[in-house]
């Protein structure tokens, strides 16, 4: 579905070089809802924009259903980190999760079905009318995943989506993403600083070192589909998953030349 | 109770200035500070008389002509300038140039072109108050967010939606702002293109008034110009605050977090 093959970043500055990403290689098959987490600054953004075509990369190609991205592919949706900035605050909820489908020319009809859908999915079916400004921050990227729900995309990309938001309403939005999966089937790739949060969330999670950035670990979670905050989190299996994701984040750095586990080297 | 203090607030001065003046001129015999009754009855019998629809009603038209090809052309342009690096190398330098002129030093120029018709004063109001809306275009579409644009990328919007929903909107209180200013440019533009040469409008008939020693009219003409840009700005401000409630909305927001 998805293939990320040695994606590599190098940022020229003003006499300043930052390799942000060096060496990333892995594959999300359909449907599936894959983790990666990465301590701040190791490229998960810079990750993320050039999968969804924003950014070229230096090096390496992204693959979506076989062919290679190069600007935004049309099946796929993008859930911003800044998530105040990323709705149009001229427009209702209601205009911002119908643009897109606007764009896609699907009949008003059918625009409306999945407005209604998507927005009563995020639990927002009273907020149509609202502007965004007028909603709090756990509300607003609410606004933000219904509409790239509505967007009925076959991949779904989400960065940090959570970061600004209070404990209670994350661990609700945390829900949110597994019911919306559930429900939708859509392949799904979600960014996170948080170990925790990538444990609970994921069927797998691909652990990055720190900048330069390759893979660190590729980690199936093999905890039980039905999820919960309370007994998930309280189990003796996530504490080890938790446990392996945190000593690999933390881990020294190996001399240079290895490759990390699941990583290959740049094809030339 | 509150709405009535403020309407006092609103209102005072001005009521207090009339009076004052109504009252300091009234015995006076100058010729040139003639009692503010005369002034008002002139203002009356001419300014909302004949001269109505002789003189203020083409001023007016030719404002609004001129006002509305300024702001074509310069959003057009702003936008072209605002999101092409291109066309910002090429036009930026000449743009330049033809800002540093003032705008009345066109008037002799624009009647050799275009006579003394309505067509040159038109040109006039256009090209004068075009520049601020322009220049604050071309700001505020260079300044949409990157997230807002990225969105808008991967939701596939391009070309004229993009335009329509993420670019201009973005931009619009920004365009706003030189709308504003443009407006004011765009009325001193229109009484002095009937400075130099017309037969008809609100800058012929005062300085006509003026100059046929007409003092009462003259001042009426004053009083009336002022009248007249207190309305425009008046609704200017209800036409922006209509377009901008979604900005006003924002800040607030903002601020009280
Ligand atoms: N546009 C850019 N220009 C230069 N350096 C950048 C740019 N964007 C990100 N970087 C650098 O790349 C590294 C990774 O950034 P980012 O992808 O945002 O990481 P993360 O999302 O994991 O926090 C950081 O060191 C950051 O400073
Ligand atoms: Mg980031």
């Amino acid at each position: 579905m998805l293939d990320v093959r040695g994606i590599q970043k190098i940022y020229e500055g003003k006499g300043r070089t930052v390799e942000a990403v060096r060496d990333l290689t892995f594959s999300v098959g359909s449907g599936e809802l894959v983790c990666i987490v990465g301590p701040s600054g190791s490229g998960k953004t810079t990750l993320l924009k050039i999968m969804s075509g924003l950014l070229q990369p230096t090096a390496g190609e992204v693959l979506v259903e076989g062919k290679r991205v190069d600007g935004p592919p049309p099946g796929m949706a993008v859930v911003f980190q800044e998530y105040g900035r990323s709705l149009f605050p001229w427009m209702t909820v209601r205009e911002n999760v119908e643009l897109p489908l606007k764009q896609k020319k699907l009949p008003a009809a059918r625009r409306t079905e999945l407005i209604d859908e998507s927005l009563a999915a995020v639990g927002l079916a009273e907020a149509h009318g609202a502007y965004p400004w007028q909603l709090s921050g756990g509300m607003q990227q609410r606004v933000a995943i219904a509409r790239a729900v509505a967007y009925e995309p076959q991949v779904l990309l989400m960065d940090e989506p959570f970061a600004a938001v209070d404990a209670q309403t994350r661990a609700d939005l945390e829900d949110l993403i597994r019911d919306i999966w559930h429900r939708f089937q859509v392949t799904t790739l979600f960014v996170t600083h948080d170990i925790d949060e990538a444990v609970y969330l994921g069927q797998r999670v691909l652990i990055l070192s720190s900048s330069p950035t390759v893979v660190r670990q590729d980690l199936a979670i093999d905890l039980p589909d039905a999820r919960d905050q309370l007994t998930t989190r309280s189990s003796p299996r996530f504490a080890e998953l938790r446990a392996q994701v945190y000593s690999q984040i933390h881990r020294p750095k190996e001399p240079a030349g290895e490759p990390a586990s699941g990583a290959h080297p740049v094809a030339s | 109770m509150s709405v009535l203090r403020r309407t006092g607030y609103v209102l005072g001065l001005p009521v207090v200035l009339l009076v004052s003046w109504w009252f300091l001129s009234a015995n006076s015999t100058d010729f040139f500070f003639p009692p503010l009754s005369r002034i008002l009855e002139s203002l009356r019998e001419e300014w909302f008389g004949p001269r109505l629809t002789e003189d203020v009603w083409p001023s007016l038209y030719r404002l609004a002509a001129g006002y509305a090809v300024a702001i074509v052309v310069a959003v057009a342009l702003g936008v072209l300038i605002g999101t092409s690096r291109i066309a910002r190398g090429l036009l930026e330098p000449v743009l330049e140039f033809f800002r540093a002129i003032p705008p009345p030093v066109l008037v002799p120029i624009f009647i050799l072109f275009f006579g003394l018709g309505d067509g040159m004063k038109i040109l006039v109001i256009a090209f004068g108050c075009m520049w601020p809306i322009l220049l604050n275009t071309v700001e505020g579409v260079r300044a949409v967010d990157s997230v807002l644009s990225d969105t808008g990328r991967v939701y596939g919007l391009s070309g004229w939606p993009r335009l329509r929903h993420l670019v201009l909107p973005s931009a619009s209180p920004q365009i706003f702002a030189g709308l504003r200013q443009g407006l004011s440019v765009a009325i001193i533009l229109m009484v002095i293109s009937e400075l130099f040469a017309a037969d008809n409008g609100l800058g012929f008939a005062v300085v006509q008034a003026q100059r046929s020693f007409a003092v009462p009219e003259t001042w009426a003409g004053m009083l009336m110009l002022g009248l007249l840009g207190f309305l425009l700005a008046l609704l200017f401000r209800i036409v922006e605050n209509r377009q901008l409630a979604w900005y006003h909305g924002l800040r607030r927001a903002q601020r009280s977090n």
